[in-house]
């Protein structure tokens, strides 16, 4: 904060410490394409905070809108209502050369007439710098992603991982305050795709930039998020860390899209404390953690991870008994199917060589459910 | 180290397949080699021969070898004392013509550029209409758009009456028989051939440049510049050679729009096999025409090819 005004700057300077405000603030804000009633809703009245310094993520399948709000907030599109502010700063109405924030772009969208130096240093070039300091912040981001040895090659001379990386170069050599990502390891196969995983995370903690990162792949969102918000049709339905995002989804959808889960309808009994008595379809009562503050009543889904299922042993009762369909075997660990007697499915994962040999399809199996791992779903 | 087994057959069968591709291809070649022989190559070795002839008195030419019609382009014979003077009449003309097409060259790229901007914007299904508008003069003969062209711009013609009604002008602005007319009279004519190669680099371009050059800070001039302009820079290159070089040698527009006042090289060659009866320098003077037109074609090879090794 500057002192040129020192009476109005004292007067609020305490509460501006106490809220320093989010890196980007999104209030309100859609997007409609179109008119009348061929217009489309691509964004519908969301809202975020993102803070200073975060790896949040923006998840959802394609379509969600995750694409349309990062380039909301790159101003490529500008938004039907709603506002868009920066560190407190109104930047709705900005053109995008006027935002302090960088796009490292699904195609990477390298300048193919100019080499990896020249690339990297666009941006500067644009915000008048020396060509001085050009060249040393160059040099510093060359170095940031260990590209030295190809400052004077054309991108069309790089190979994926390096294109890559120049994207990624030449969106933090400005030094933006925020750093737009869409889909930036789509392109990589999966093995460049986890180390460059890793690498991105520490770049970040190494800038201290804030990372809004675009990704359908909750695997990748799980691994590198601060926060992730996950998107469908417009509408964020739960923000959260990956922890709470995947232990304790909220709606049906979350639960569904983020890693395996089984559903089944319920009855709610009970609700109070954040703890709900549930009957399923076959009359078992169940109970099973709420979202906080939610007091669910009538029909509802429970939701468990088949990693937190539990095959009872000899004489422990066990929660519901099903029969054992199908087996399927994946190296670290294997599925077994279960039928329940409501007619459902039941996927309970076990360790890679538990199950080997020791069921057989047909067999009836008992399964224990603990009810801190059992979610109700709205 | 021992050779294969050799198997006959296999000898024999290679052997009449590549005599068979052999007589394909001459087979395939041969009536575009007849074509190129009979109305290109033929023709310009007459063309070659008659510049070192001499003039006949009727037209044609009289079988003695002379580089007159050579001296001719830059010098005058004085006719009592046979020495050379510098005369630069041709020169000039040859000066003039370079300049017009430069100048129509010019003026068909910045009025072409934002004509295929606009068309490779547009979503892909609504741009083959366009294209096909910008190709719809073609489908009228030169001779006949260059003759609307002249009642357009003529003293009584449409801009004038309507300036003159409204007010603007009290007397006819003239254009026409003037250069103007013949510069606005090429751009006319060749516009298409510099909208056509532009757009077909611009239609290729990922505009996803145009959004990181945006997002890098650069405001929409500079994009065009930094980003768009060299992206095109092929379109831009072929489609200045395409105006460049028929605009070089046009006859029809300077004939009608100039008013044969104001020549260009295609007229004053005309002339001579015409009205000078001097085929010989006609002769030499097209040749100098299409070495000018060559030189314009190395360049642009040559730069061509720069590109394409920075490329590999």
């Amino acid at each position: 904060m500057t002192n040129t005004h020192t009476g109005t700057v004292l007067a609020d300077q305490g509460s501006a410490d106490a809220h320093r405000p989010a890196a980007v603030s999104v209030q309100k804000l859609s997007k409609r394409f179109g008119a009348g009633p061929f217009a489309i809703t691509a964004l519908d009245a969301v809202e975020i905070d993102i803070d200073q310094n975060e790896f949040f993520t923006l998840l959802g399948p394609s379509g969600c809108g995750k694409t349309t709000l990062l380039r909301l907030i790159a101003g490529f599109e500008l938004p039907s209502s709603g506002t868009i502010a920066l560190q407190g700063e109104d930047i709705t109405a900005l053109p995008p050369h006027r935002r302090p924030v960088n796009t490292v772009f699904q195609s990477y969208a390298l300048f193919p007439h100019m080499t990896v130096a020249e690339n990297i240093g666009f941006g500067l070039r644009m915000l008048g710098k020396s060509k001085a300091e050009i060249g040393t912040v160059t040099e510093r981001m060359l170095a940031l992603v260990q590209l030295e040895a190809l400052a004077g090659r054309r991108t069309d001379q790089l190979s994926g991982g390096q294109q890559q990386r120049v994207a990624l170069a030449r969106a933090l050599a400005p030094a933006p305050r925020v750093l737009l990502l869409d889909e930036p390891l789509a392109a990589l196969d999966l093995k460049l795709r986890k180390s460059m995983q890793l690498e991105l995370k520490s770049l970040q903690a190494e800038t201290g930039i804030t990372f809004i990162f675009v990704t359908h792949d909750q695997e990748e969102a799980l691994t590198m998020s601060d926060r992730i918000a996950v998107m469908k049709a417009g509408r964020i339905l739960q923000v959260g860390n990956p922890r709470q995002i995947y232990d304790r989804p909220e709606h049906r959808f979350v639960a569904d899209f983020i890693g395996d889960i089984n559903i089944l309808e319920a009855t709610v009994l009970e609700a109070r404390d954040g703890v709900a008595t549930v009957r399923l379809k076959d009359g078992t009562k169940v109970s099973a953690g709420t979202a906080a503050g939610a007091a669910p009543t009538g029909e509802v889904a429970i939701a468990i991870r088949p990693e937190n299922l539990r095959l009872a042993g000899e004489g422990e009762s066990a929660t519901i008994t099903g029969t054992l369909e199908n087996l399927v075997y994946f190296g670290a660990a294997s599925n077994l199917h279960l039928r329940l007697p409501t007619g459902e499915d039941l996927v309970v994962r076990v360790p890679g060589t538990f199950a080997e040999g020791r069921y057989t399809p047909g067999a009836s199996l008992g399964v224990s459910f603990q009810p801190e791992l059992t979610r109700v779903l709205a | 180290m021992s050779a294969p087994p050799q198997n006959p057959a296999l000898a024999a069968a290679i052997a009449s397949t590549t005599r068979r591709e052999r007589t394909t291809r001459a087979a395939l070649l041969a009536p575009a080699l007849l074509i190129i022989l009979t109305i290109s190559v033929l023709p310009l070795g007459i063309t070659l021969v008659y510049s070192f002839l001499t003039p006949g008195t009727y037209g044609g030419v009289t079988w003695e070898f002379s580089v007159n019609s050579y001296l001719q382009f830059l010098f005058d014979r004085d006719i009592f004392d046979d020495t050379l003077s510098f005369n630069p009449a041709y020169l000039s003309i040859y000066l003039r013509s370079i300049g017009l097409a430069l100048g129509a060259t010019l003026g068909a790229l910045i009025l072409g550029f934002p004509t295929a901007y606009f068309i490779a914007t547009k979503p892909r299904e609504q741009r083959n209409i366009w294209l096909f508008l910008v190709t719809l003069p073609f489908w009228t003969n030169l001779l006949i758009r260059t003759y609307a062209m002249l009642l357009i711009i003529r003293d009584e013609g449409i801009i004038n009456t309507v300036l003159m009604q409204i007010g603007l002008l009290n007397a006819p602005l003239t254009i026409l028989y003037t250069d103007t007319a013949v510069f606005i009279g090429l751009i006319y004519s060749y516009l298409p051939f510099m909208v056509l190669p532009l757009y077909a680099s611009l239609e290729k371009l990922d505009f996803n440049l145009v959004e990181a050059g945006y997002d890098l800070y650069a405001n929409r001039l500079r994009v065009l510049f930094h980003v768009i302009v060299p992206l095109a820079k092929p379109g831009i290159v072929a489609g200045c050679v395409l105006v460049f070089i028929p605009g070089l040698g046009a006859y029809i527009t300077p004939e009608l729009l100039g008013g044969g006042k104001k020549l260009m090289i295609g007229n004053m060659i005309a002339m001579q096999f015409g009205a000078s009866r001097n085929w010989p320098f006609g002769s030499a003077a097209a040749l100098i025409l299409m070495t000018l037109v060559i030189l314009v074609l190395l360049v642009y090879a040559r730069a061509a090819r720069r590109k394409e090794a920075v490329h590999d």
